[in-house]
């Protein structure tokens, strides 16, 4: 993408969305639709992955629910997205935490960044 | 209204609907445009206009005799140029006159014309998706044709059998793309989904047929 005429139409588009890394814990708010009524729903977890870039960037975002593992993948810049917070920041040493899915309680703890 | 626009293609995106649905959108460079020349039943023998895309042209890339054509319309820097026809309705443009993306409003249909890319000298699963035998489990037939017809009788290969050959750089239109977005002040039209050819080709944008 180094063409200025396509970075202008991607910024444009782009919707504001706090820092944050893999690792890092989030809530992300989400636009639901009941009939006529519109309402937020909070999902919070942990960022295990950051994919592709400009408008078509999605986050998975995975947490424990009942003991149950679930992750959800959002598109970052999608108009669904009310917005994220950043709740906690986490030390992690590579882009993808998909190691995270095999590890329970204890050892899936990630230290904060400094 | 204008018949068309020439363009070039910027490359692909997406975008959001407010309903937040995804559309992939090419971005095309489309217009400054400029028409060379009109030609008329009585001169020419049909309605048409003559239309360059407007960029930056070294000088010396243009041939004298083109130099000459275009100097009559007072264009300066064209190296694609392509005719349309005009129908009942469409704009009476004259030489010089330019036409610009604003021609074109989001939810207009139109039929974008362009050169695919070249694929060179392409098998038989690329260039006519045939489906080549299985890759592993002794299999010792991987990408090959297949039987190309009978043997002592006809003792030929009919003519216009699918073969391996040379695929690409052809002339392709796609019919019917949705315009979702105008940017009239770099003149750049969204069009919905895919665009024949490579970025940075030249297309040919009409109003859509049906």
């Amino acid at each position: 993408m180094n063409n200025a005429l396509l970075t202008k139409v991607v910024e444009q588009n782009k919707r504001e969305v706090p820092e944050f890394r893999p690792g890092d814990t989030i809530r992300v708010h989400v636009k639901i639709r009941e009939g006529e009524k519109e309402r937020l729903q909070a999902f919070e977890g942990t960022v295990i992955a950051r994919k592709n870039s400009g408008l078509g960037e999605t986050i998975t975002v995975r947490k424990l629910s009942f003991g149950q593992g679930v992750e959800r993948i959002f598109p970052v810049h999608a108009p669904v997205i009310d917005h994220i917070d950043v709740i906690r920041t986490g030390k992690a040493r590579r882009a993808k935490l998909y190691y995270l899915r095999a590890l329970r309680g204890k050892a899936a703890r990630l230290k904060e960044r400094v | 209204m204008s018949p068309g626009i020439l363009g070039k293609k910027i490359g692909m995106t997406q975008v959001f609907r407010p309903d937040g649905q995804v559309v992939p959108v090419t971005l095309l460079k489309a217009g400054p445009c400029v028409v060379v020349q009109r030609k008329t039943p009585v001169l020419d023998g049909y309605d048409a206009v003559q239309v360059g895309f407007l960029e930056y042209v070294k000088a010396s890339r243009i041939n004298k005799p083109q130099t000459g054509h275009l100097k009559k319309a007072g264009a300066d820097g064209v190296r694609f140029q392509r005719e349309f026809r005009l129908k009942a309705g469409d704009d009476d443009l004259k030489a010089g006159d330019r036409i610009l993306a604003d021609q074109f409003k989001p939810q207009d249909k139109v039929d974008v014309t362009g050169i695919s890319k070249g694929r060179g000298f392409a098998g038989f699963v690329k260039r006519h998706h045939f489906r080549g035998g299985e890759g592993s489990h002794g299999s010792m037939f991987h990408r090959a044709p297949g039987s190309i017809g009978a043997s002592s009788y006809p003792s030929r290969v009919f003519p216009g059998m699918k073969s391996a050959g040379h695929m690409g750089t052809d002339r392709v239109t796609v019919r019917n793309l949705e315009v979702v977005q105008v940017d009239p002040e770099d003149n750049v039209i969204m069009v919905k989904g895919a665009v024949p050819g490579p970025n940075g080709g030249y297309v040919v944008l009409r109003r859509a047929k049906r």
